[in-house]
């Protein structure tokens, strides 16, 4: 009789699989869940906390906010449950109504590019912008955050409403650095001129969405008609 | 002929230098050249990456016996996955904004071939002393090799360390430090500095055992 094959004695059972791979699976999910429910809460009080330093930086009277969203009707109404890209009315510290804060999103050169602004209801303009999130090429597309010159188009970028107040008046686009001659068109940066680009049409499509709705209803609001982020 | 026994502080020390993950082995080079633009973002991305190799390091070699030989690499990866999506929730939990500059790179740790080699090549076939020793020793070298690259590449490209500028106004950054292309020039001078060391050392040895031989001849 043959002596049996050496490699078959070492093969390993059904069973051994089995115990061995659903308990590291178990093992695994037990401490990933635990690890999850042990740091939502400090998550969520980050993320919170970024939104509301992003706000502030923004749109500095503010003191409270309403998160607002558009109904079917394209009415504006206080949100039930937080958006992906939210929308804020700001209220100062007396209550009064000191400006709209909105989250809008679009594609930029390396990904897509997630913006904050804010905008006077004095000044009809938008007059804050932060970049909440960009995977834009390092020393060239960020510059948006940093260059002087860019930031400056924030001073005051005229978002007016046409007479219908149905539309902007006028679109916001980006033109070449240096050739800015209307109040409603953004100083681009040579270098960074896809990301620069698509700032424009980040605020121009943010604006178009929220702006009618917001002129038209924002003053109807209470700040205590909606959840309040501090 | 007996192997050499190696002491738990060579096990440490070999990450360090003699075995560094990234100069010499030249292992998770994707991190090390993508997250390397600046040394706080490289420090980051160190140490998440040898929070991941001490404790797969420790569950592999305390489960070494458990885990069949044809199931080993599901069961690694399944491991490494898991600490690393803990350590993606620790630095949420941290601070939002670090995370969001070190980007997708936490979740790549993942495949970060460093982690399963050492899985599979160490702590798999030791016991988890000397897994946590070498994983350690790793883990360091592998901190100090991004470190040295994101300083040069921060420095260079943006003028700054840790965010504090290091040259007078005018200084022309090199912009393209900061870029990908960048963290392969960085990490070419590094290499050709590391390499020159090593030949230095290996050229005097050499030396020194002539020197050995002709003396007792």
């Amino acid at each position: 009789m043959n002596a049996p094959d050496p490699l078959q004695q070492k093969k390993t059972s059904t069973w051994e699989m089995y115990r061995s791979i659903v308990g590291i699976g178990a093992f695994c999910a037990l401490l990933i869940v635990s690890v999850y429910q042990g740091t939502a809460g400090r998550i969520a009080e980050n993320k919170a906390r970024f939104l509301s330093n992003a706000i502030a930086q923004v749109l500095p009277a503010v003191r409270s906010t309403v998160e607002v969203s558009l109904d079917t009707n394209g009415a504006l109404v206080a949100a039930t449950e937080p958006a992906n890209l939210p929308a804020f009315l700001g209220y100062g510290e007396d209550g009064e109504l000191v400006g709209a804060v909105i989250t809008a999103q679009a594609m930029g050169y390396a990904d897509n590019i997630t913006v904050l602004y804010s905008y006077s209801f004095d000044l009809e303009a938008i007059v804050g912008f932060k970049v909440l999130e960009t995977k834009e090429t390092p020393g060239l597309g960020d510059k948006v955050e940093i260059e002087p010159h860019f930031l400056a188009n924030f001073e005051a970028l005229d978002a007016r409403l046409n007479n219908d107040g149905t539309a902007l008046a006028n679109a916001i686009v980006t033109v070449k650095e240096g050739k800015k001659t209307d109040p409603w068109q953004l100083d681009g940066i040579t270098g960074a001129t896809i990301t620069s680009d698509a700032i424009g049409v980040i605020l121009n499509q943010g604006s178009s969405y929220w702006l009618p709705a917001i002129e038209r209803d924002a003053r109807e609001f209470q700040p205590s008609s909606g959840p309040l982020v501090e | 002929m007996a192997l050499k026994q190696v002491s738990p502080t060579d096990e440490f020390i070999k990450g360090l230098w003699r075995d560094n993950p990234v100069f010499i082995q030249m292992l998770g080079l994707c991190p090390a050249l993508a997250v390397s633009n600046t040394a706080i973002n490289a420090l980051a991305m160190g140490a998440a990456t040898t929070f991941v190799l001490l404790m797969a390091g420790l569950s592999v070699s305390l489960l070494r016996n458990f885990i069949p030989r044809e199931a080993r690499i599901v069961s690694y990866i399944c491991i490494i996955a898991t600490f690393v999506t803990c350590v993606d929730y620790a630095i949420m939990a941290i601070s939002i904004e670090l995370h969001r500059a070190l980007g997708a790179f936490i979740a790549l740790i993942v495949v970060n071939c460093l982690i399963l080699g050492r899985s599979e090549a160490f702590a798999s076939k030791n016991n988890p002393g000397r897994a946590l020793l070498d994983a350690l020793g790793m883990g360091v070298g592998f901190t100090g090799a991004l470190f040295f690259i994101g300083v040069m590449r921060e420095i260079l490209g943006s003028g700054t360390l840790f965010g504090v500028d290091m040259f007078p106004d005018g200084f022309q950054t090199w912009t393209v430090m900061v870029l990908p292309s960048g963290g392969f020039f960085a990490m070419a001078i590094w290499l050709l500095v590391v390499n020159w060391i090593r030949q230095r050392q290996a050229d005097a040895e050499k030396k020194g055992d002539e020197r050995a031989r002709e003396a007792a001849s």
